[in-house]
């Protein structure tokens, strides 16, 4: 479904997500637990698929620092759902050839006797395809 | 009354007490979970891609299974109840997916998300009743300070979850109630622990339950009690001085009613066999 589709037009198809629907409010930003940690923030993601320029958000690191925690999808006034649009910035990433974020290989030295199950496959779910 | 029941990879594995302790307390509460026969992994999060179909079909497995034994679906795990409610809500109103979905499985009769999905705490509070539970608890926990720890994925998106108040939720405080134990409020109980951020960048995890731990020691919480794996271990990863024991609800529960024989895995599996 990809072929001939910008990225920007791949994000919005794949997240469902409307970004005209934003008005900056910023209450995205201020819920996001990993707000320190992004380069782009979450109130930030939308204006690269409104101008069909989503190099940059593609590139990153805020898509590998998103927790799927929900809040700016819980306290969204507009009900854009930023947490979704970030997702499709993954997904554009991982559903090529060799880009995932996380390989079976780097698991062995990752483990701990406490770690749970949950934990590996939550991470290759986001990270990997 | 009869339940189907999806434990999830984790509660047979490193999260053995919370299930343990869940079946027991049924038990002295009255209710039988009967396990979904081969349920498979829910993949530990919701697929958020809304082209995700073959993510999703463990899930409508699962449903399918509870509704063809006519049966609510109970989960307990905050991550099998979050992907297994969201995939359910995904069948009853996204014609795409069921149609697709039930195109792949090709089921005696299509699924279009008749079963009700029910969190273990969620049949506390809406089938036994908070107020039933106290008359039977045996061993109140007299004294105890507890602090609830939410997180994420049984709150948000509180108009697809309808579990509780996303912001000022109170279920896990009447349950706390409930088993004779004092409920301690503090501001990070619905805060993210990292989640599988810490597999990659545990630091970023630790900050986060460092937060936590500090804001319910600081409010008076001895101690935290949580439905999520993941959860348990972000939070025992944290680093900050102050150190309170997190336990899994159901260990609790079963403590208040008097089933918890002990707290060896040994002696909790001759509980679940029994």
């Amino acid at each position: 479904m990809s072929f001939g589709k910008s990225q920007a037009e791949q994000i919005r198809e794949i997240s469902g997500v409307n970004p005209y629907k934003c008005m900056k409010c910023g209450k995205c930003s201020a819920s996001c637990p990993s707000f320190t940690d992004m380069d782009i923030k979450p109130h930030q993601f939308v204006s690269y698929v409104q101008n069909d320029d989503a190099e940059a958000l593609v590139n990153s690191k805020s898509l590998w620092k998103c927790l799927s925690c929900f809040a700016c999808v819980e306290r969204c006034p507009r009900d854009v759902k930023p947490g979704r649009l970030i997702d499709g910035a993954r997904q554009v990433v991982v559903r090529q050839r060799g880009a995932d974020y996380l390989t079976p290989e780097e698991i062995p030295e990752r483990l701990d006797p406490e770690l749970p199950q949950q934990l590996l496959v939550s991470a290759f779910r986001r990270y990997r395809r | 009354m009869k339940y189907s029941y999806y434990p999830g990879c984790t509660l047979k594995t490193k999260a053995k007490d919370l299930d343990i302790y869940a079946r027991a307390s049924a038990r002295a509460l009255g209710f039988k979970l009967e396990e979904i026969e081969n349920w498979q992994c829910c993949g530990g999060v919701y697929p958020l891609g809304t082209d995700e179909i073959a993510s999703k079909l463990s899930s409508v497995r699962a449903l399918n299974a509870a509704k063809e034994k006519g049966q609510e679906l109970v989960t307990l795990c905050s991550a099998c109840h979050h992907v297994i409610k969201r995939v359910n809500d995904d069948m009853k109103n996204v014609d795409d997916i069921r149609t697709r979905a039930n195109n792949y499985l090709e089921l005696d009769e299509p699924y279009a998300g008749e079963t009700a999905v029910l969190h273990y705490l969620e049949v506390l509070r809406d089938r036994i009743g908070f107020d039933v539970l106290r008359e039977k608890i045996v061993n109140p926990l007299k004294g105890r300070k507890i602090g609830a720890y939410y997180g994420c994925l049984l709150l948000r998106p509180s108009s697809l979850m309808a579990f509780d108040n996303a912001e000022n939720p109170t279920i896990i405080e009447d349950f706390i109630r409930a088993i004779g134990a004092e409920p301690v409020v503090y501001p990070y109980r619905n805060e993210c622990c990292g989640g599988y951020i810490s597999l990659k960048e545990q630091k970023m995890a630790q900050g986060m339950t460092s937060k936590i731990m500090d804001s319910a020691a600081g409010f008076g919480a001895e101690a935290l009690i949580t439905a999520c794996p993941l959860c348990l271990y972000n939070l025992n990863l944290q680093d900050s001085e102050t150190k309170i024991p997190v336990y899994y609800f159901t260990e609790l529960l079963a403590e208040a009613l008097g089933v918890k024989v002990q707290t060896s895995s040994e002696t909790a599996e001759e509980v679940q066999a029994s």
